[in-house]
């Protein structure tokens, strides 16, 4: 997917001789506009969040893709990239933060240890073994750790997955 | 003090102790039981006075544990490794030395979170890492819970 793509205007815009007119569906106007200002919460637990960190600065920059500000607390936050290894001690904090989050919610499951514990499989008594164990994820980004343009992908597929979601169609049976 | 002069003092001191020199510092094997009087002598001695303790930990040989205790004086600087056998792995227990140095005891409640060593005469022994409620020291070669996966 290109990145000149992501903006484009889900809808047509009729011009007029008088200035204009657009044609769209609700639908996809609040989504375009939901997934072009998604606030993370600033969360991280291990090394992974030394890549986010990298990637939330100028190099990287995601507030080009609508990302914008990390919010410091759970209830202003629309997503919260689980960045790091997640212990047995940490999963009831995970969980108490994400339920505090207003929906609709979505997380990203950055770097192996947030998938299946990583390097912590086998041996260890503290690792939870993949934090869908406690919270529903909606994108993994596999690395250890993933590099910064490996999360915008993740976040970009997420920003995908809102498009795609439906507030006022009726659901056709 | 050389290594050769510590030698000399620990083998004064405590005729049984036994002593490895392949590590960077002098190790002296001590049984448990004497470890209260020898540290207050490496503590208090004018000549030795190991008033820094900078590493406390434990190891789990199996049959036996060990108690780790690394010592340096500042003003003489010199090092010294204290190691203390505890022959009873089912109920492991040694005397508490937060009396001689307050730093041991958190780091004697790490000790004792995993490793299952109780501290005699420690002002507050608990776990310092895990939950309260957690059955088992984990650190201990014998360990294993539901979680673990083997490899």
């Amino acid at each position: 997917m290109d990145v000149k793509d992501k903006m484009e205007f889900p809808g047509q815009v009729h011009e007029t001789p008088d200035g204009g007119f657009i044609l769209s569906k609700l639908d996809d106007i609040i989504n375009w506009a939901r997934s072009n200002s998604l606030w993370p919460l600033a969360f991280g637990t291990s090394c992974c969040a030394i890549e986010m960190m990298q990637t939330v600065n100028a190099k990287y920059d995601w507030s080009r893709f609508g990302f914008e500000v990390m919010r410091a607390t759970p209830r202003q936050a629309d997503l919260i990239i689980v960045s790091g290894t997640i212990t047995m001690k940490m999963a009831p904090v995970l969980k108490r933060l994400y339920d505090q989050m207003p929906d609709p919610k979505y997380v990203i499951a950055m770097g192996a240890c947030t998938i299946s514990g990583g390097p912590f499989f086998y041996n260890t008594y503290s690792v939870v073994k993949g934090i869908d164990h406690i919270i529903p994820v909606d994108v993994f980004i596999p690395g250890c750790p993933p590099r910064p343009e490996a999360l915008l992908h993740s976040m970009i597929t997420l920003q995908e997955k809102i498009k795609h979601e439906t507030y006022f169609k009726k659901e056709t049976k | 003090m050389t290594t050769e002069e510590l030698k000399q003092v620990m083998t004064d001191l405590l005729p049984s102790s036994t002593f490895d020199e392949t590590g960077e510092f002098l190790n002296v094997i001590i049984p448990s039981e004497e470890l209260l009087p020898v540290m207050k002598t490496l503590r208090n001695r004018e000549d030795l006075f190991f008033d820094y303790l900078f590493c406390l930990t434990c190891v789990d040989w199996k049959d036996h544990l060990m108690m780790v205790y690394f010592l340096n004086s500042r003003t003489h600087n010199h090092t010294i490794v204290i190691k203390a056998k505890i022959t009873d792995t089912i109920n492991p227990q040694i005397e508490s030395l937060f009396s001689i140095w307050p730093t041991a005891e958190l780091n004697e409640d790490e000790v004792f979170d995993l490793f299952g060593v109780k501290f005699l005469n420690h002002p507050n022994l608990r776990r310092l890492f895990l939950e309260e409620d957690w059955v088992g020291y984990p650190l201990r070669k014998n360990y294993e819970d539901e979680h673990m996966i083997e490899l």
